[in-house]
């Protein structure tokens, strides 16, 4: 397939996973800020997304200018709009190498986005954000009932993969540096409410409790969302999925690359360490590594495919 | 003024006996409504077009008026053989005046139309595009004047578009009103990307061994027609490439792919010749292939249509297409030529000048409806107007008779009314020469208006060619 289309998935993929992933952080956003005495908690999201840095530093920043950044600002390149205009011209860029179903469900995206104002946006935020979860799920169920299981459709996964990665990443690291409690176990009120946002934002709050059926631990909710093997949004899990991904490809190209190696040592890596050992060697050091691995991952995948 | 649905006698006119009655069975009502359920449909498959230098909304839907046009078996073999006629002596005209000239030397067109023409290449004298064939896809744009008088208003030898209309428009049609189709005796038009992928395989290029590969290559999503190039590119299973996928080593032409570089032997390029290579055409472009037309030239890779095919299609050229027919062919000339005179010619342009406000004044080299008089319906200030630009640049301008276009039953706000229409089929040549039965009929609007461009607000039909 041309270069230039296998880029445009990577990064359909990405946008897609990113324009969920910030729907998935206001949400967490709102919920931590409906508790009393709630503060910084919208200056975190903004630091968590990235892409709205300078005003998670500004203490003057209000709760709506930062939704408004994240939502609909054109000038953030990873604001949900953004996001689903970018997705919407890669697809426009590639129509042949994507289904008429995921055409349709790109464009009703940028149809609907485009028209929304910032007073529209503040006033139905639950149920824009819903919007916004539902249509990604609704582009990956056009992807995943209709697209060839080709090499097209392995680049549109590694972009949503790495994209996945990285957010439950910046997610974990925010709660932990920013909010890190003092105690061993996770406090009631306002401390239980912020985990429990963390796993809500990445949908994990039950699936949490299938596998440890107990209390919210800070290890506990570290180690379920960087190495369980079992839940998609985990590091691990996201990473496995990346290294098989990789494997496909190099079967049906019959190369193997640099970023096959990367992806291989991760899988390693989160495979033989444990919880304990991560924490004694510092969690924030750990998460900005792997953050850090999986933007040289995604610039190694675009060497080793001229891209 | 000929009405394709009502006979003068009051009754309907037979090839549509069908749509009357499908109309009478549906009432108004019904139809506004399913009228707006297709541009829904268009507008969700993202079916759109921009307009050059318009502005406003950059994906404008083309509006669509559900009534279908429809061609009788017989007369729709009439206009396929002229279709077929004329795409036929355009190519011998192109290889002609590439090579020895042979119509220019007997005198039947005078040597300065070609020579001087700006389309005209030099860079493609001498030489053999595979199969002789310059232009593979011909667009003919067609006007009915009555009930057996069909002529032709251009053609379109470079690459004309449309054709995903033709498509989209029939496919639309089939999913809102299956039953119509089952109970009328229409041709299929699903063959064409498959004769269009044939029509390409069959020039490849010398140095081709095997199956060639084909891409198609656009100017990028931002060009007006890109919809059509993704979309024929999909329904030939090939490539859409633009010009950064493409570069040239070794003689041949390659495009980058995630396995390393794929070659390239056939090039449906949609995009001007002045951008196909910017060593040989423009120096100042970026855009385009540097080397593809040296490799071109060398036989290594086949473009459709070929470079310099324009020269075939401006509108003082036209004028001579029957001649064309006739040198070459040795046959009458099926379709007419609408009546054209040319203002670089002292009494002609005395006779223009002088009727203005009755005539149509088209620049030469123009398309697309701009920079056109419409004489019946110009004000006096733009008759001055354009009476100063033909008297500054003569060369510039051609005139024609207002025509009677035919008109076809739409629905407009107010019911069922008549507009005028045009037609515009595609002419596929490669080793065969190949028409689907069926194009494009575009509809102008607004009422008694003539232009049926799109971008002058123009709307489509489907087209229906009865069988026997």
């Amino acid at each position: 397939m041309l270069s230039r289309t296998a880029e445009h998935l990577f990064w359909m993929g990405r946008y897609i996973e990113r324009a969920d992933a910030t729907a998935r952080l206001v949400e967490m956003g709102r919920r931590m800020a409906m508790l009393p005495g709630a503060s910084g908690e919208w200056r975190s999201v903004a630091r968590a997304s990235g892409a709205a840095g300078e005003l998670g530093d500004d203490p003057k920043a209000t709760a709506d200018a930062i939704i408004l950044r994240l939502l609909i600002e054109g000038e953030n390149r990873s604001s949900i709009r953004s996001c689903m205009v970018q997705a919407r011209a890669n697809g426009r860029a590639i129509r042949t190498a994507i289904t008429q179903d995921m055409w349709e469900a790109l464009n009703d995206n940028w149809r609907k986005l485009e028209s929304v104002t910032a007073s529209q946006a503040l006033t139905d935020l639950p149920s824009l954000l819903d919007w916004v979860r539902q249509r990604s799920a609704a582009f990956r169920g056009a992807t995943e009932t209709g697209l060839l299981r080709n090499d097209g459709f392995i680049f549109l996964r590694l972009g949503e993969l790495i994209e996945r990665t990285e957010m439950t990443l910046r997610l974990l690291d925010v709660k932990y540096y920013v909010l890190l409690p003092e105690t061993d176990v996770v406090g009631g009120g306002r401390d239980f409410h912020q985990w429990t946002a963390v796993l809500r934002a990445l949908s994990a709050q039950r699936a949490y409790h299938h596998v440890y059926r107990g209390d919210y631990t800070p290890w506990g909710i570290a180690e379920f969302l960087i190495l369980n093997k079992i839940f998609p949004r985990s590091a691990n899990f996201c990473y496995r999925s990346i290294s098989a991904a990789l494997d496909e490809l190099a079967m049906d190209y019959g190369e193997r690359h640099d970023c096959h190696d990367i992806a291989d040592q991760m899988v390693e890596r989160l495979s033989e360490t444990d919880i304990q050992t991560l924490f004694q060697s510092g969690l924030h050091e750990f998460i900005t590594n792997a953050v850090r691995t999986t933007n040289r991952l995604a610039s190694e995948i675009a060497k080793a495919y001229y891209f | 003024m000929f009405d394709e649905m009502n006979a003068p006698d009051g009754g309907y006119r037979a090839p549509y006996e069908r749509i009357a009655a499908w109309l009478a069975e549906s009432g108004e009502g019904m139809l506004s409504q399913r009228q707006a359920e297709a541009e829904a449909l268009f507008r969700r498959i993202g079916i759109t077009f921009s307009v050059y230098g318009e502005g406003g909304d950059p994906e404008r839907l083309i509006p669509f008026d559900l009534i279908p046009r429809v061609f009788g078996a017989s007369e729709w073999r009439r206009v396929s053989q002229g279709v077929r006629q004329r795409a036929r002596a355009l190519n011998a005209f192109l290889w002609d005046v590439y090579h020895r000239g042979e119509i220019l030397k007997a005198g039947v067109i005078p040597e300065a139309l070609v020579y001087q023409n700006e389309a005209f290449l030099p860079e493609m004298v001498g030489f053999d595009p595979p199969g002789k064939v310059y232009s593979h896809v011909v667009g003919v744009d067609i006007v009915r004047t009555d009930a057996t008088e069909f002529q032709v208003l251009e053609d379109n030898c470079r690459t004309p578009s449309g054709v995903s209309y033709m498509l989209e428009n029939r496919e639309i049609m089939m999913r809102m009103f299956p039953q119509l189709f089952a109970q009328a005796a229409i041709e299929s038009i699903d063959e064409y990307p498959s004769m269009l992928k044939r029509t390409l395989q069959e020039v490849a290029p010398p140095a081709c061994k095997g199956e060639p590969t084909i891409v198609v290559m656009t100017p990028g999503p931002l060009n007006s027609a890109y919809y059509e190039h993704s979309f024929l590119a999909d329904l030939m299973g090939v490539e859409l490439v633009e010009a950064s996928d493409l570069f040239v080593a070794d003689g041949r032409v390659w495009m980058r792919t995630t396995r390393g570089p794929q070659r390239v032997d056939v090039i449906y390029r949609r995009i001007d010749d002045a951008y196909i290579d910017p060593l040989s055409f423009r120096p100042d472009s970026l855009l385009g292939v540097q080397g593809l037309f040296s490799v071109y030239r060398a036989g290594g890779v086949t473009l459709c249509s070929a470079p310099g095919a324009g020269v075939a299609d401006d509108k003082a050229i036209y004028i001579f297409v029957p001649e064309m027919i006739r040198f070459y062919l040795g046959e009458e000339p099926i379709l007419k030529n609408v009546p054209t005179w040319r203002c670089a010619i002292d009494e002609e342009r005395e006779h223009v000048l002088s009727k203005l406000e009755e005539l149509v004044v088209k620049r030469v080299h123009g398309s697309g409806g701009y920079g056109m008089l419409i004489g019946p319906s110009a004000s006096k200030k733009e008759i001055a107007a354009f009476r100063k630009k033909i008297i500054a640049h003569p060369d510039e301008y051609v005139a024609q008779p207002t025509l009677d276009l035919s008109t076809a039953p739409i629905l407009a706000e107010g019911g069922i009314e008549s507009r005028h229409v045009d037609f515009r089929p595609f002419c596929l040549v490669g080793k065969e020469v190949r028409l689907t039965p069926g194009g494009l009929t575009r509809v102008a609007l607004t009422k008694g208006s003539l232009v049926v461009n799109s971008s002058q607000g123009g709307g489509v039909k489907d087209t229906w060619v009865l069988s026997d």
